[in-house]
């Protein structure tokens, strides 16, 4: 009895909370209804990504699972309703741990318990025919639903910035910060994932309370969903259409000079702010697809190797070797290691050092020659003589207990190797290849060049090969002479994104101020007004002598107008300024051969008031100039409104500047303007 | 002395012989657990659209019928009981073997206990074996008083014997917690028998190594290990056994301080609970009556208990207080096996609350109990 009495005690008066909860969570259900999504606009407040009504088809594992054949009729008639392959609506519906580890492209990363989205967009009449015959689909749903479309006002394609969403996860549930729901979608990349929180609004619950027969027998709350909050970018909707178009002809350009051209990026920022006013990745995908329910093609499309992996961000995720636009750093670290800027330097058509010979561009000198035009052509051999020379100073293989490492330095200054801080996700930071990395690469390698006949495989047993993997071995811990000269003229081990070379640009620019590369302006409610407001943010100031900036300047302009870039530029009636590179990559394609070089360039204009900096990367895109110099041009081109040689300021994007106050969205004007069914039936627009 | 028994049976008016508070404690158990049982399957059969005083009528109906059984166990000569007594246990043997074979006994929760009668109406022989092995050993273990001898080994053996038949019948149906509460009955009354101590110790043994062997051998189903390993690890079957014990809990435990209130409780209403208004009866108590109203139920069985307790001190033979004992071991084991269940702290084991679960037999088997009880009382000094 005392047993009991206690048990009693302990039951109902010391954990009777902890029961009053149990108790309230079995007896009570939520129906959650999502909250309407926020929109994400473009500079102007057009909007690029919105939330509009439509009708989604969707699939209860539950029922079919309960089905005598596992849903398998129900799933034919619903791929013969909507022209589907049945093996592909087979996969969509399996949950990815369901599925072979090789073959999950397409599986539902969700629940059971979570309805499966399978068609994003239906029409009436092939819901209307579901709906009215219910019985011959059973575990097929039709509801109304708000859907992220993509009006693509400006013909934008946006879709790395942007990102995507998909439906909630067990990992997204358990996070304790967030009181996700099931049925919720939340943002899975890009700007979606980065302002989830803001853009997502609150859900809407309604709370039941039931027996056990789940039979409703009384609503207890209701709270409505609350919208979420739009999000004005720093894109400009009409730039960034104009920025891909310039791309993908540059690619297409890369590729029909017989380049494999496989992928690129282009990015534009504004100068003395950090925004980023266009951003660009090549080859992109229809941001649509996810919405309308993807397919296991466009899946497995999307991680592609042949289709050029589209679902990667190329300007923050793509690492390239900058090559000759470098050089620019390398005029730093000259005049930081007492160089005379305004001498001449031999440029010989090749340097031998040790027993290698490095080669100047093309093989071909151009004798002694000023500094300014070194960089305008881009001159390589005169900085294998400065490098190798510092390198020496500094103790060559024995070095000295504290380097002056100017190129290191220079490099440092400029924040490679570092993330740029840009406000979208999965960034990578590129890589400097500075004595510290040399020693810890070979920590993790010497294991295997030491050993290389053992471990290496038999194709790569040549003698040359083995000659490298002798010398890695044994002094691979060291900055050697070739490393130091590859690293003067931005080749080697070096590692940039595009992100990382425009905000360089930026700064250099900008003599010096680097600002931190912004893709969001600010956060609005529903009502317009502004939650949250991005001010531009100084991630550093590089402080070096006025005069560099003002050599770097004049070289860069120089670069334009007789150097490397003088042909691609010709006759642009405004003044920029820039720098081609070339980069070598080692490496070789899936068929076996050889990577053709990265093409870049980097510039900024107009020279005397800079206001944007502009940068394009076609990866085996081969020459800078032609690929990427010309792709540059025509950004400069939209930017400010040239055409036929002359510029209209008419036409121009920024006629009065970037915009500095924080655009208004009319939503309303846009869901009237916009046919809902051709937004998401358009995809990428091909042009 | 048997002379002036029989004088105050005679004469005594409807309850002038009884022991009072020990009415008072079995009627408000039944007021209470008629309520219960109401509260517990109103709004449910409401829900189907059935009669919602459905179980209270029938409820109210067993009470009844228990009531006069009581009465007429009260009225019954002691002597006569030896007469009855072999007839008692001979119709439940019977009626136990009848549960076994297909076709009569009917499986409810996978045990073969209930025999179906026309009407709906079940019974469930092993009630009445309970009060049959009670009296019965009592009868063989008490034969030697007049002579001022304590039971001799073979008398043990022969009260053994009669207890040994129906339980063996009762483990084959499997219905481990009635076997478990007859043999805690057939302990105490060997040990209050002044039979040899080596008795109560080896039948302890017994017990631990047969409960033990049981479950290895396999010889107790499926279901009830698995009942079994639900009350050491509550999450290891939530949607079955495992289930009906949370739920059960919770449904204790949030009736917090005062309850929701007679058919106020949602987890009650909601028929979270399977089993509510036979063995679970007391989570209805639990969440509508709170701490409060459980306690008062705890303190009722309590003074129960106290005063049949003073009755078996207070009677005058062996037999007397071998019946007595036999009886407070069972109710005493029963409720605390049932209402530790409920709360968690006893193993699943499907045994009605005395005098609150609804159940015909049951109910008739506890008057006819009580009845017992205040036989022996009419009888004692």
């Amino acid at each position: 009895m005392f047993a009991l009495f206690g048990r009693l005690f302990y039951l109902q008066i010391l954990e009777s909370d902890k029961y009053q909860d149990a108790a309230i969570s079995i007896q009570s259900r939520d129906v959650v209804t999502p909250a309407v999504r926020g929109a994400i606009t473009d500079i102007n407040g057009v909007p690029m990504v919105v939330d509009l009504p439509g009708l989604v088809v969707l699939i209860n594992r539950i029922e079919l699972d309960k089905q005598q054949d596992k849903g398998v009729s129900v799933l034919s008639k619903v791929a013969n309703l909507f022209g589907l392959e049945y093996s592909d609506i087979y996969q969509r519906t399996r949950l990815c741990g369901e599925l072979p580890r090789d073959n999950r492209a397409g599986c539902w990363n969700g629940t059971r318990y979570q309805p499966i989205p399978l068609i994003g967009n239906a029409s009436q009449d092939l819901a209307l025919r579901i709906m009215e015959n219910a019985d011959l689909y059973t575990g097929v749903e039709v509801q109304s639903v708000p859907i992220r479309s993509y009006p693509s006002l400006e013909n934008e394609n946006v879709a790395h910035v942007l990102g995507y969403v998909g439906a909630v996860t067990d990992e997204d549930l358990k996070n304790p910060e967030v009181n996700y729901y099931r049925n919720e979608v939340v943002g899975k990349s890009g700007l979606e994932v980065q302002y989830n929180q803001f853009l997502r609004g609150t859900p809407g619950v309604r709370t039941f309370l039931v027996n056990r027969k789940e039979v409703v027998t009384k609503q207890n709350k209701n709270i409505q969903a609350i919208a979420g909050n739009n999000l004005i970018t720093n894109i400009d909707a009409k730039l960034q259409a104009g920025v891909e178009k310039s791309l993908a002809a540059a690619v297409q350009r890369a590729r029909a000079s017989g380049f494999r051209g496989d992928s690129g990026a282009a990015i534009v920022l504004e100068i003395k702010t950090g925004r980023v006013l266009a951003m660009a990745s090549y080859p992109t995908y229809d941001p649509t697809i996810w919405q309308k329910g993807l397919t296991v093609k466009q899946a497995q499309d999307l991680f592609s190797e042949t289709k050029g992996v589209p679902a990667l961000s190329r300007p923050l995720q793509g690492l390239f070797a900058p090559a000759s636009t470098f050089k620019a750093i390398s005029v730093v670290a000259a005049a930081d290691a007492g160089y005379s800027l305004n001498t001449s330097y031999n440029c010989p058509a090749f340097v031998e050092i040790g027993t290698r010979t490095f080669k100047n561009f093309g093989s071909v000198g151009a004798g002694r020659i000023p500094l300014d035009l070194g960089l305008a052509i881009s001159c390589d051999s005169l900085w294998y003589q400065m490098a190798y020379d510092e390198w020496v100073r500094d103790g060559g293989l024995r070095p000295k207990s504290s380097p002056s490492d100017y190129f290191f330095k220079a490099a440092k200054a400029f924040s490679i190797g570092v993330l740029t801080g840009i406000d979208l996700p999965s960034e990578l930071k590129g890589r400097l290849p500075d004595r510290q990395w040399k020693q810890n690469w070979y920590e993790q390698n010497k294991d295997f060049y030491c050993n290389y006949k053992d471990r290496a495989k038999k194709a790569d047993l040549t003698p040359y090969l083995i000659e490298i993997a002798r010398e890695n071995c044994l002094d691979g811990d060291k900055i050697r002479a070739g490393d130091a000269v590859n690293f003067s003229i931005g080749q080697g081990d070096t590692l940039v994104t595009p992100l990382r070379l425009a905000q360089i640009y930026a700064a250099i620019a900008n003599d010096g101020v680097y600002y931190k590369p912004q893709v969001a302006r600010a956060i609005v409610d529903v009502d317009g007004k502004i939650v949250k407001e991005f001010k531009p943010e100084i991630a550093d100031t590089i402080k070096i002598e006025q005069s560099t900036w003002d050599f770097l300047h004049r070289g860069l302009r120089m670069v334009v107008t007789k150097g490397t870039a003088a042909g691609v530029f010709a006759g642009f009636p405004v003044e920029v300024s820039g720098k081609t590179g070339t980069a070598q990559v080692f490496g070789r394609n899936p068929n076996g051969s050889p990577k053709d070089d990265t093409s870049w360039f980097a510039g900024y204009g107009p020279t005397a008031d800079p206001q944007y900096a502009v940068v394009m990367m076609v990866s085996q895109g081969g020459f800078g100039a032609s690929t990427s110099g010309l792709g540059v041009r025509n950004i400069f081109e939209t930017l400010f409104g040239v055409t036929g040689g002359r510029v209209d300021p008419e036409k121009a994007i920024f006629p009065n500047g970037v915009p500095t106050t924080i655009a208004k969205i009319d939503l309303k004007k846009v869901a009237k303007k916009v046919d809902l069914t051709k937004v998401n039936g358009g995809g990428v627009k091909k042009k | 002395m048997s002379q002036s028994v029989k004088y105050r049976s005679a004469n005594r008016g409807a309850f002038g012989g009884f022991d009072k508070l020990l009415l008072l404690a079995v009627g408000g158990l039944l007021v209470m657990g008629t309520l219960l049982v109401y509260a517990g399957t109103r709004e449910w059969f409401r829900s189907y659209g059935l009669d919602p005083e459905y179980y209270l009528k029938r409820h109210s109906l067993n009470i009844i019928i228990g009531g006069l059984l009581a009465y007429g166990t009260t009225l019954i000569d002691y002597r006569l009981l030896r007469a009855y007594t072999p007839i008692v246990w001979l119709a439940a043997v019977i009626g136990l073997v009848i549960v076994l074979i297909p076709g009569f006994g009917t499986e409810i929760n996978g045990a073969r206990a209930w025999i179906s009668l026309p009407g709906g109406f079940q019974l469930q022989p092993a009630e009445l074996a309970k009060i049959a092995i009670i009296v019965g050993m009592s009868m063989v273990l008490a034969d030697r008083e007049q002579t001022d001898k304590d039971p001799t080994d073979l008398d043990v053996v022969k009260a053994l014997a009669i207890a040994a038949v129906p339980i063996l019948l009762i483990v084959a149906q499997p219905d481990l917690g009635t076997v478990l509460i007859i043999s805690a009955a057939v302990v105490a009354m060997i040990g209050a028998s002044g039979a040899p101590a080596r008795w109560v110790v080896g039948l302890l043994l017994a017990a631990i190594v047969g409960v033990f062997a049981a479950v290895q051998t396999g010889a107790v189903s499926q279901y009830q290990v698995a009942r079994l390993q639900s009350f050491v690890d509550p999450s290891a079957d939530p949607q079955a056994t495992g289930y009906q014990l949370r739920q059960s809990r919770i449904t204790i435990g949030s009736g917090g301080f005062l309850g929701k209130g007679l058919f106020e409780g949602p987890q009650t209403n909601g028929r979270f609970v399977p089993e509510q208004q036979t063995d679970f009866i007391f989570t209805v108590a639990g969440e509508e009556l709170g701490f409060v109203g459980s306690s008062l139920i705890l303190a009722l069985y309590s003074l129960l208990f106290i005063r049949a307790f003073s009755i078996c001190r207070r009677s005058s033979d062996l037999f007397g207080r071998l019946v007595c004992i036999g009886v407070i071991a069972w109710f005493a084991f029963q409720t605390f096996e049932n209402i530790g269940m409920t709360m968690g702290l006893m193993p699943m084991t499907g045994v009605p609350l005395p005098f609150l679960s609804y159940g015909g037999s049951s109910m008739f088997a506890n008057l006819i109990g009580v009845g017992l009880l205040q036989n022996v009382h009419a009888r004692s000094r």
